[in-house]
């Protein structure tokens, strides 16, 4: 019995992360400008009970629930400032589909957004949230981010958009 | 039919109302509800007791229920059966007047959750099996072709409602849930191998 430590596979692979890590260690590469930051795309269900043009609002309800964000550029990952997210949900004050569950704001110069909304509570299964871009510069996303436990009081999401 | 001795029977009646109470009331306590409205609990319940008739109704085809005779089995078990298809058209008509979007999503097997698949696969396998049972006579379907079309369809409800509801955060609590869950599940398989319905023996 021979044990064979190097075959054609086994060196192609070594020398192949070789090569990689030779690569990254001269910082020649940084991923996401490397591949290009990609768009993020719109999610299952996600435009579900939406309704068009929720005003932009300090806080959704007695708040106490914290949705967060960033919105950036495809590709150079530039953050984005100004831009209209809408958001939306099943909480302890509201279905999804009713106005009062609904609400909208900008991001800061960062491309940082933030809400304070009444706690999410699962419905249809799942503890979820709803958020959108659909203010027309880029296009349309639709996202329906899950929380890790239904029990959390903060659910952050990132978006990536492309010019429209 | 062999009676069965009073304390057995108590045994049973007591253990199955604990078996289909315990998550009953769970259900019932679930502060989930206080933030649904009518047609939305409505629809929960709908779904918590189809799945308690999942345990009954194998239970009454195999003639376990103590002290029962046989053809009042058999139509507990069709009455069952017919409650199913009630419970489901109010669970799945309650969704909808809830939220349209997300109940078509699931019929069109397009939904982001992975349980409503299973859930429309059991609806559509217990209206198969409640159009099988109505036209068996019409079209003098053999005994053992029934038999194993019935339970090949009721193998696949089985399956496919339990995992609906294992992977769904809803008003069941978890443990209760699970455990009326595998009961059906064992109870459904004890009549398959009780009534040989897979054996070639005539």
């Amino acid at each position: 019995m021979s044990d064979i430590l190097i075959n054609r596979r086994t060196l192609l692979a070594a020398s192949a992360a070789g090569a990689a890590s030779a690569v990254s260690a001269a910082g020649l590469i940084v991923p996401a400008q490397a591949a290009g930051l990609a768009p993020t795309p719109t999610m299952r269900g996600g435009s579900n009970n939406y309704r068009p043009g929720a005003a932009i609002v300090k806080r959704i309800g007695g708040g106490g629930f914290l949705m967060t964000g960033t919105v950036r550029r495809a590709g150079d990952g530039a953050p984005l400032e100004g831009q209209r997210i809408q958001m939306w949900a099943h909480t302890t004050e509201g279905h999804e589909r009713e106005p009062q569950s609904h609400g909208a704001t900008l991001t800061d110069k960062n491309g940082n957004f933030q809400m304070d909304m009444p706690q999410i509570v699962p419905t249809f299964g799942q503890a979820h949230g709803h958020l959108a871009y659909d203010s027309g510069d880029f296009e349309t996303v639709f996202l329906r981010p899950l929380m890790k436990s239904s029990r959390d009081k903060t659910l952050h999401v990132d978006f990536v958009l492309v010019p429209a | 039919m062999k009676q069965q001795s009073k304390q057995r029977v108590i045994l049973f009646w007591g253990g199955l109302a604990v078996v289909l109470g315990i998550p009953i009331f769970a259900a019932m306590t679930s502060p989930l509800l206080q933030w649904r409205q009518p047609a939305y609990i409505v629809a929960g319940f709908a779904g918590v007791l189809a799945l308690c008739l999942l345990l009954i109704q194998p239970l009454a085809i195999g003639r376990y229920l103590p002290n029962i005779d046989p053809l009042r089995s058999r139509a507990i078990h069709r009455l069952i059966g017919v409650l199913l298809v009630v419970m489901i058209v109010t669970h799945v008509g309650g969704l909808w007047m809830t939220s349209p979007p997300d109940v078509i999503d699931a019929l069109l097997f397009r939904s982001p959750t992975p349980f409503s698949v299973w859930g429309v696969i059991a609806m559509w396998c217990v209206f198969a099996t409640a159009l099988l049972a109505v036209l068996r006579n019409r079209f003098r379907i053999k005994h053992k072709t029934w038999q194993r079309l019935h339970t090949g369809l009721a193998l696949v409800i089985i399956a496919g409602t339990v995992a609906h509801a294992l992977l769904i955060e809803g008003t069941m609590e978890t443990w209760s849930k699970a455990a009326l869950a595998i009961l059906a599940i064992i109870a459904t398989l004890k009549v398959m191998m009780d009534l040989r319905v897979w054996s070639w023996r005539k």
